[in-house]
């Protein structure tokens, strides 16, 4: 019988780390960005049935990069989550930062004690009434939980699209010129990405009670047919760091899942009458 | 009695593979320890002095269905509410309404739109009409202890159906037992009289103005015969809740039109020279006056 090697937890957790970081790298990417009326999700996938975008409640959509059975089993206990939480207290009680913490827990959960970590990188947006309450949590392979102001992006190629976005994304642009941003961020100058291999999806403000929105083909590619896809060529492409290493050196609100404070801030209860569509219990409402 | 989830609200509800509850919101619940017993209230017959809710009908017209229910809900003899919602959206392109035992039929209405807006969620598109009527009708069904004990619901299930082009309704009975209506339904203990106004009234194919006329005078008349079923308060500009169901989805009257088909209907039926008379309503628009 043969003695089990020593491996120092420093490198369990960096092989770990490498193969999830591997896993999620050969998938295809996504972006999430505010626009002036809300939140564009848009991916490239070429897929008509197997979703990566999807809506989780009200004002809560979900995206996921990486291996699609594993971010697919996320995304239906997100719903799982959404919908007894909006039973069992109200639906206005349903909000992105208690699901994202959620998540957090689940995937450090699996990353910590699993042999085999989660190849999957997930977003979790939020549609606020006012454009500052939109949320866009980034939640990683091992549960580090990432609060992005405007937009973020997925998958492979990552860091690259994100640089190229970083350019051509300003605050507050009406959807057509976000939807351009988002496809030329995520084709690069050398490729031209069509409206068959996108799929796209929006949390709009204006969309009554149920924010969230798949666009179709005709709808995107009527978006992009004005502007060239292309982007301008960029000089050079930021230095290839993880999105966790660059998040934290960026010195954005960085959580580990054990330090993620379950308090709500509130940010879900906007005080809106959801549409008014659903009984409150009250007989007499 | 429904009971606030103890666990999985705020975890990640997952399960294994072999053992996972799939679409069903209902099976999460159960699973959450949430769901309403129903089958384990203390026996014995419930006494009366709960709320109960009263007349419901749905009339199908041309381009849809049109579902309507009046506002009263009654504890014995008393009127508990005057305002109570008995139609409600079930999804985009269908509706319920509920009659009976008000607590357990909002609760029931409560479940059946999440089980449906669950199961779209989850599987990525919707269930057929003929799908959601038959969930319902096994929500019906798990509800029969109660019923047996008294705390009957039966519901009315309306919707378009998007795949055959034409708006169907649907009956239950307290069993779950589940009959599709060609043309009308009604339940509730005005039922027999908004029944019987209707299907005078009723031809096939009615346009959107009559369909909805008939529904109010079908509750008018209830109203009329039954104590337990409310009709127009114009004093408090009260109204029944009327909504249509088209291929552009489930939309609610405003109570100014209501408003305004009742009175029409009142100065129809009132003899002339008599000294009844609806004035002007404080909803009538300043459009209408002239």
């Amino acid at each position: 019988m043969s003695m089990p090697f020593y491996v120092a937890p420093e490198q369990w957790m960096k092989d770990k780390a490498d193969f999830a970081r591997k896993g999620i790298a050969r998938g295809r990417a996504l972006a999430a960005l505010t626009y002036a009326d809300g939140i564009l999700i848009c991916a490239e996938n070429s897929s008509a049935t197997l979703r990566k975008v999807s809506e989780i409640y009200d004002r809560i959509a979900f995206a996921g990069a990486g291996k699609y059975n594993e971010y697919d089993r996320l995304r239906i206990a997100g719903v799982r989550h959404a919908d007894l939480k909006g039973y069992s207290f109200s639906r206005e009680d349903v909000d992105a930062q208690s699901l994202a913490n959620a998540y957090a827990q689940m995937l450090g959960d699996v990353f910590t004690h699993e042999a085999k970590p989660m190849e999957v990188e997930i977003v979790v947006a939020e549609v606020g009434a006012d454009p500052s309450d939109d949320r866009l949590f980034h939640i990683l392979y091992d549960g580090t939980v990432v609060d992005e102001h405007g937009f973020t992006v997925l998958g492979g190629e990552a860091d690259a699209i994100g640089a190229r976005l970083k350019d051509t994304y300003t605050a507050g642009q009406p959807l057509d010129a976000a939807l351009q941003a988002a496809v030329g961020a995520l084709a690069g100058s050398e490729r031209q990405l069509t409206a068959k291999g996108l799929e796209v999806a929006v949390l709009s403000r204006g969309n009554g009670r149920r924010a969230f929105r798949r666009l179709t083909d005709d709808e995107v590619a009527s978006a992009l047919g004005g502007a060239a896809v292309a982007p301008e060529p960029q000089a050079d492409v930021a230095p290839a760091t993880s999105t966790a290493e660059e998040a934290a050196a960026a010195g954005d609100a960085d959580q580990s899942a054990e330090g993620a404070d379950p308090a709500p801030d509130g940010n879900g209860a906007t005080g809106e009458d959801p549409d008014g569509d659903m009984p409150t219990g009250d007989s007499d409402s | 009695m429904p009971e606030p989830v103890a666990s999985g609200a705020m975890t990640l509800p997952t399960f294994r593979a072999d053992d996972d509850p799939g679409p069903s919101f209902l099976d999460v619940l159960r699973r959450a320890g949430g769901e309403p017993r129903w089958g384990d209230l203390p026996r014995g017959i419930a006494p009366h002095e709960f709320t109960h809710g009263t007349t419901v009908v749905a009339i199908r017209y041309a381009d849809g269905v049109v579902m309507a229910g009046d506002r009263r809900a009654t504890s014995g003899n008393l009127i508990s509410h005057r305002t109570m919602e008995k139609v409600f959206p079930a999804d985009r392109h269908s509706g319920v309404a509920i009659a009976g035992a008000a607590g357990p039929a909002i609760e029931m209405v409560k479940l059946f739109q999440l089980q449906l807006e669950h199961y779209e969620k989850v599987e990525g598109g919707q269930l057929s009409l003929e799908g959601k009527a038959n969930q319902l009708g096994q929500m019906v069904r798990q509800h029969l202890p109660a019923a047996m004990q008294g705390f009957v619901v039966v519901p009315l299930f309306a919707g378009y159906d998007v795949r055959r082009g034409t708006g169907r309704l649907f009956e239950y009975d307290v069993t779950g037992g589940r009959y599709e209506e060609s043309d009308f339904a009604a339940t509730g203990s005005g039922s027999l009289h908004a029944g019987t106004v209707i299907k005078i009234g009723f031809r096939t194919g009615l346009d959107r103005s009559d369909a909805v006329d008939l529904a109010i005078n079908s509750l008018f008349q209830a109203a009329d015969e039954d104590s337990a079923t409310g009709g127009p308060d114009l004093v408090r500009g009260i109204y029944p809740v009327i909504a249509t169901i088209t291929a552009d989805g489930f939309d609610r009257l405003a109570d100014a039109e209501i408003a305004e088909r009742f009175r029409a209907l009142v100065d129809r039926l009132s003899p002339p020279g008599s000294t009844t008379t609806t004035g002007i309503s404080p909803t009538t628009r300043g459009g209408s006056i002239r």
